[in-house]
């Protein structure tokens, strides 16, 4: 299968203060952008590549609903979020900026061997696929089972996020 | 045992909606009759009640996205926009932002708090928030507004413009997480330590983005301001809203809010929610929705008040909250007495209580920025603001100040502050090698007076 990017691997508790540091939030985005997750990963900003996907931890985007944490990813290209769990005011900023963000299954179905998130290294090839709600590590063998959105959380993603089903609402005149 | 708080009227009516608090409010928000619809996952459209937002992500962020859709607000009697996050501006960003902000009031015809606070404060002290209300705020200590029965959250900048464009939000039903204290508290014990405890035992995930709501004996016996701080802090359990039903407190504190600022401005007035509004039914009927019952909870955390003690957050999370009589010796460069969570009327009164006659230590600064005006002028009025200038405290404006590190006033490197804020992340004060713990006004105070990390039952006035 095609491989989309590269995976970048981050622990629990990666905040907004983190992802869109206050100090640099007066900033443009193109420049705020180039902060982000800087305290963690001084290369993140200038090589993540349009299609790398993040894995974390605990609580990713936990802090405040500045929502440029969110965007800046979106801006970097970054194809998602896959984490064991989100702050949900992040979460929420997400999918209305069109940034897809999952967790594990829970349960997955019987087959699936019961890879985890931490099994994923850093740098290593990866797919987000939306429509399976999987995601891939072809070079590892790993695949793991995503919890799907509700239809009307994927609608919107899939609109491209918020304002462009706003659009259509009153491009329609409704 | 554990609902012998919850009044039989409570009982009878939630034998009747079989709802919890939460569910009831969305539940009316969304125009859902049927029990089965207000169920926890389903995802509904609710209209707002009332729309908050501050200078940094309100009109700087809004406006594009609404002139992009073309869109108008969807009714401007029902948003309050309030500057505090630039506030002084004394940078050529800072003033450029709160131009825009003003500039966009006046085009809007909103209504707009000006240097008179930080907006969670302002919002209720001026009667915009009553029970029963969905409101939404552009900022994530939003849940401060649970305190008087509304179901109030936070929300990022492009969600805020959707909500002004057309006056609703989507939502999933939460589950409701009891947090249940009985007990009466130990002096210089304050909401703020039991919040700490709170993040301390279930960490900043245990809301799960679900309502938290706070219940049991402990609860009733807090002034609103104590409240407000519980519900402020429901951001740091990881929870979408924080809840307590409301009682007697909290209608006399609305009633005289609404009296006091119909006489005193007419600034106020539109977004005001007045009683010939549609929602004209939040003070009489919702007043009346109690608190949820045990059984129809999906989780419920038992504390007991009267074996809490003073409660610090070592840095860089709330969650790392312990005793202060456990900790190590801790020397503090700087005590900040602000914030929303921190530096209302009764925040001050506590600091005030343990500074009067004290001087600070001289090794140590402290910073108080009062979170509003009308709290500033009251405590001016009773002598507290003279009691910290006399013991060496230096006044900021009433504004979030050093709490969001967004101004020109930030910690230093290494610096090691006791603050009375909600958050402690590494970095968000100031330099990221400062060091911050939080705590309550009183541990604050009494730690500033002492230089090191103390607890306010053996430091300061009156300590035994
Ligand atoms: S005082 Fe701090 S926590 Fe409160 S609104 Fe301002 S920045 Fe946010």
């Amino acid at each position: 299968m095609a491989v989309d990017g590269v995976s970048w691997v981050f622990g629990d508790n990666i905040d907004t203060d983190v992802l869109a540091p206050g100090q640099y939030i007066k900033l443009p985005m193109e420049e705020l952008m180039q902060h982000c997750l800087e305290s963690v990963d001084g290369r993140f900003a200038s090589q993540v590549k349009a299609g790398d996907v993040i894995v974390a931890g605990n609580n990713f985007g936990i802090g405040s609903s500045r929502e440029q944490a969110a965007l800046a990813l979106k801006e970097l290209g970054v194809a998602g979020v896959v984490a064991e769990s989100f702050g949900g005011i992040f979460f929420r900023n997400a999918i209305n900026l069109g940034l897809p963000v999952f967790t594990p299954l829970k349960s997955p179905p019987a087959p699936t061997p019961q890879f985890r998130l931490s099994d994923i290294r850093a740098g290593e090839p990866v797919s987000l696929c939306l429509q399976q709600a999987t995601l891939v590590c072809p070079d590892s063998g790993i695949t793991i089972q995503l919890q799907p959105l509700p239809d009307f959380l994927m609608q919107m993603l899939e609109a491209g996020g918020l304002v462009a089903v706003l659009e259509k609402r009153f491009k329609s005149g409704s | 045992m554990l609902d012998t708080h919850i009044s039989d009227t409570a009982k009878t009516l939630h034998e009747t909606s079989n709802l919890t608090l939460a569910q009831r409010i969305i539940g009316k928000a969304s125009g859902l009759d049927g029990e089965a619809e207000v169920s926890v996952g389903n995802i509904v459209t609710c209209k707002v009640d009332l729309a908050m937002m501050h200078d940094s992500g309100g009109p700087r962020r809004v406006e594009p996205v609404l002139q992009h859709l073309n869109a108008g607000l969807f009714d401007p009697d029902k948003v309050v926009l309030v500057a505090d996050h630039y506030v002084p501006a004394d940078e050529p960003e800072s003033r450029a932002i709160l131009e825009l902000t003003r500039q966009w009031a006046i085009q809007r015809q909103v209504t707009f708090y000006d240097g008179e606070g930080i907006c969670h404060v302002v919002l209720p002290e001026r009667g915009h928030l009553a029970p029963g209300m969905l409101v939404v705020g552009g900022d994530s200590h939003s849940p401060t507004g649970g305190a008087f029965g509304s179901y109030m959250f936070g929300i990022g900048s492009t969600e805020m413009a959707a909500v002004l464009a057309t006056g609703e939000i989507w939502l999933q039903i939460p589950q409701t997480i009891l947090l249940n204290w009985n007990g009466v508290l130990p002096e210089r014990v304050t909401a703020k330590d039991m919040m700490l405890a709170m993040c301390g035992r279930l960490g900043m995930s245990g809301g799960r983005y679900q309502a938290v709501e706070y219940v049991g004996s402990t609860i009733g016996t807090l002034g609103m301001q104590e409240r407000m701080t519980l519900c402020n802090m429901a951001a740091e359990l990881g929870a979408q809203a924080g809840l307590i039903a409301p009682d007697n407190r909290t209608m006399e504190f609305i009633t005289k809010a609404r009296r006091h600022n119909r006489q005193t401005q007419n600034l106020v007035g539109s977004a005001l929610m007045d009683d010939k509004r549609a929602n004209a039914d939040s003070l009489s009927t919702r007043s009346t929705w109690h608190s949820t019952p045990l059984q129809l909870a999906d989780e419920c955390h038992d504390f007991d008040a009267s074996t809490l003690s003073p409660q610090v957050a070592a840095p860089h999370s709330p969650a790392n909250a312990v005793a202060v009589n456990e900790i190590e010796r801790q020397s503090v460069d700087v005590a900040y007495i602000g914030a929303c969570t921190g530096a209302k009327y009764t925040d001050l009164a506590m600091a005030a209580e343990v500074l009067a006659g004290q001087t600070v230590n001289n090794k140590v600064q402290l910073i108080i920025a009062p979170a509003s005006r009308q709290d500033q002028e009251r405590a001016e009025q009773e002598g507290l603001m003279s009691v910290f200038e006399d013991a060496g405290a230096r006044i900021l404006p009433t504004a979030c100040g050093i709490c969001a590190g967004y101004g020109s006033e930030r910690l230093g490197a290494d610096i090691n502050c006791i603050s009375s804020t909600a958050r402690n992340f590494k970095g968000r004060m100031g330099e990221s090698s400062s060091r911050v713990w939080l705590a309550s006004p009183y541990t604050v105070a009494a730690s500033a007076v002492a230089g090191y990390i103390s607890d306010p039952r053996m430091h300061g006035d009156g300590a035994g």
